[in-house]
């Protein structure tokens, strides 16, 4: 057993646990072509989760602060770049691949400015005043993604939007007799991007140093001359940014979205954040694909059980390692 | 003018009062000791001076200037060093990174560098190594090397002898020794031994207020008043 153990660390310890997820659901699911299908789903499913996680993570790594309104930002993300794929709908259905894809463009980035600037006025004026008090921290953030479910209600409706695609993202592309799904490599490539420099950014930067000490010890880096108060505000719209992100992607990839999105958005964005560990974006990435690919497979073999999955996996994997797979130092 | 005057300190966490009534003046060069059982405030004192606990009412002076209500930070950017008694070194990081971050611009100045690789071999070797991997004696000499890889004018310590090994306490002792040269150094200890032979002036804090104020080498020779400030029988 201890050999074993040994050996598990040896080659990425808890790193392996998607690939072992994979490994057991290629037994019980047989179908090799069905298996490359829902692996991939969930890995781009996971790379969504993980924009829309991260940020939270940062925040309360940082400061230690619980931001239940934090999937607002996934919402507004999603209808922002739904409204402006709409508005430019001549050019995603023409046979331009420039235009349609400066159309996407335009609706992410839009959704990363709403995001930044959102995140922006829900700090100072929601966050700062409640800094150090946990329980008021889930009262006003809570109340917070409330209002901007009811905002979204009273902007775009309560009836499901749909959410038009560029062309050159339809469809799939068929390997033998695996279908792939074009828009599913996209967010994956999109999201592993991300990832790729959110950690430059942490590991090879000034600022990055600065958050990466201060998740680690706020008060010492205060103690050195920084003002961790000040670098939070730009965590915090950053990490609002890249919510709102992995909204609009989200948005694309379900082609109907309703105001409750940010609400069922949450519970896994939290699960995904326990999982892997408070404070560490390694650890985020791990628990998003966890759940990602966990979710596909369990929606294939067993559709009731898909909800519960997610639990499940959180309590299995907190009485295994309670501060999560990843966390940050403390 | 002393470089550093606390006046009627005042601390308190939550509703407990921690110091009642701290008043001392840390003149300019050399260690100033501050001695005191366990719970006296010894590390209270320190976190009042840093802004991390506000004390109130009191005040904080720093060469003349109100330093009270200042955020931790700009009181840091003032000349300020803080070794806590955890160390407060950063596991994630890696020894170098650790002593980049006690740069204000980013950059190391190669003489003070050079500077704490002949205090702290040690450093040097495990440079590119995480800090968590470190042991507690290398620790130390980290969140130390942290307070003098830029000029100061006032290095606060607390406690930096526990738990270390006795020949890592000697090499400690000579690297303040060197510091204390150019800066000064308000030291908090327990373990007297040490603190003697490095102080100049002293003082016991007990029960939340300054209780003796004096020269180190009169402490030193009154054993009646050794026994009355700092044994735990009294």
């Amino acid at each position: 057993m201890k050999n074993l153990g040994a050996m598990f660390e040896r080659f990425g310890g808890v790193n392996l646990l998607p690939v072992l997820v994979a490994i057991v659901a290629f037994v019980l699911i047989g179908a090799p072509s069905s298996w490359v299908t829902l692996t991939i789903a969930g890995l781009a499913m996971g790379m969504m989760i993980f924009l829309m996680a991260s940020g939270l993570s940062l925040i309360f790594g940082l400061m230690d602060v619980l931001n239940f309104g934090h999937s607002a930002f996934v919402s507004f993300g999603a209808f922002v770049a739904a409204s402006v794929l709409a508005f430019f709908g001549a050019w995603l259905g023409g046979d331009s691949v420039f235009l349609s894809g400066l159309a996407l463009f335009l609706a992410i980035a839009a959704a990363i400015v709403v995001g930044l600037l959102g995140g922006w006025f829900f700090e100072r004026v929601i966050v700062k005043p409640v800094y150090k008090d946990h329980l008021r921290q889930i009262l006003i953030t809570m109340g917070a993604l409330i209002v901007a479910e009811q905002i979204i209600l009273a902007i775009w409706g309560g009836t499901p939007t749909s959410v038009p695609r560029p062309a050159f993202l339809e469809g799939a592309w068929i390997v033998g007799d695996v279908s792939v799904e074009v828009y599913r490599v996209f967010a994956f490539a999109l999201g592993l991007a991300v990832y790729a420099a959110l950690a430059l950014i942490l590991n090879r930067t000034r600022i990055g140093l600065l958050i990466r000490a201060g998740v680690e010890n706020r008060e010492m880096v205060e103690a050195l001359g920084f003002r961790v108060d000040r670098l939070f505000v730009a965590v915090f719209m950053v990490g609002s940014a890249l919510a709102a992100m992995g909204g609009a992607m989200w948005a694309g990839y379900q082609t109907l979205i309703s105001p409750a999105l940010g609400a069922e958005m949450m519970i896994v964005v939290f699960i995904v954040v326990i999982i892997g560990g408070l404070g560490s974006i390694e650890g985020t990435l791990l628990g998003a694909l966890l759940v990602g690919l966990l979710g596909n497979y369990v929606g294939f073999l067993a559709p009731k059980m898909a909800l519960a999955s997610n639990m499940i996996l959180m309590m299995a994997i907190l009485m295994w390692r309670p501060s999560g797979l990843r966390p940050a130092i403390k | 003018m002393s470089l550093l005057s606390l006046s009627a300190m005042k601390t308190s966490i939550g509703q407990y009062a921690v110091l009642h009534d701290v008043t001392l003046e840390v003149p300019e060069g050399g260690v100033f000791v501050l001695l005191g059982r366990n719970g006296a405030g010894k590390t209270t004192t320190l976190r009042s001076i840093m802004g991390l606990w506000r004390p109130s009412p009191g005040s904080v002076r720093f060469r003349d200037r109100d330093i009270t209500t200042m955020h931790t930070a700009d009181i840091a950017r003032l000349g300020f060093a803080y070794v806590p008694e955890n160390m407060g070194v950063f596991g994630g990081l890696t020894v170098e990174e650790n002593l980049i971050l006690a740069t204000s611009k980013g950059k190391f100045d190669p003489v003070r560098l050079k500077r704490v690789y002949a205090l702290f071999p040690a450093l040097e070797k495990f440079w590119t190594k995480q800090a968590w991997a470190l042991s507690g004696g290398q620790k130390q000499m980290l969140a130390v090397a942290r307070s003098i890889i830029e000029p100061r004018e006032l290095i606060l310590i607390d406690e930096p002898t526990k738990g270390l090994a006795p020949s890592i306490i000697d090499a400690m002792a000579d690297a303040f020794r060197e510091i204390a040269a150019t800066t000064t150094i308000l030291l908090v200890e327990q373990n007297f031994e040490f603190a003697k032979a490095l102080g100049r002036d002293m003082a016991v804090i007990d029960d939340g207020r300054i209780a003796h104020r004096g020269s180190m080498a009169d402490f030193v020779a009154d054993k009646q008043l050794q026994d009355r400030l700092l044994s735990l029988s009294a």
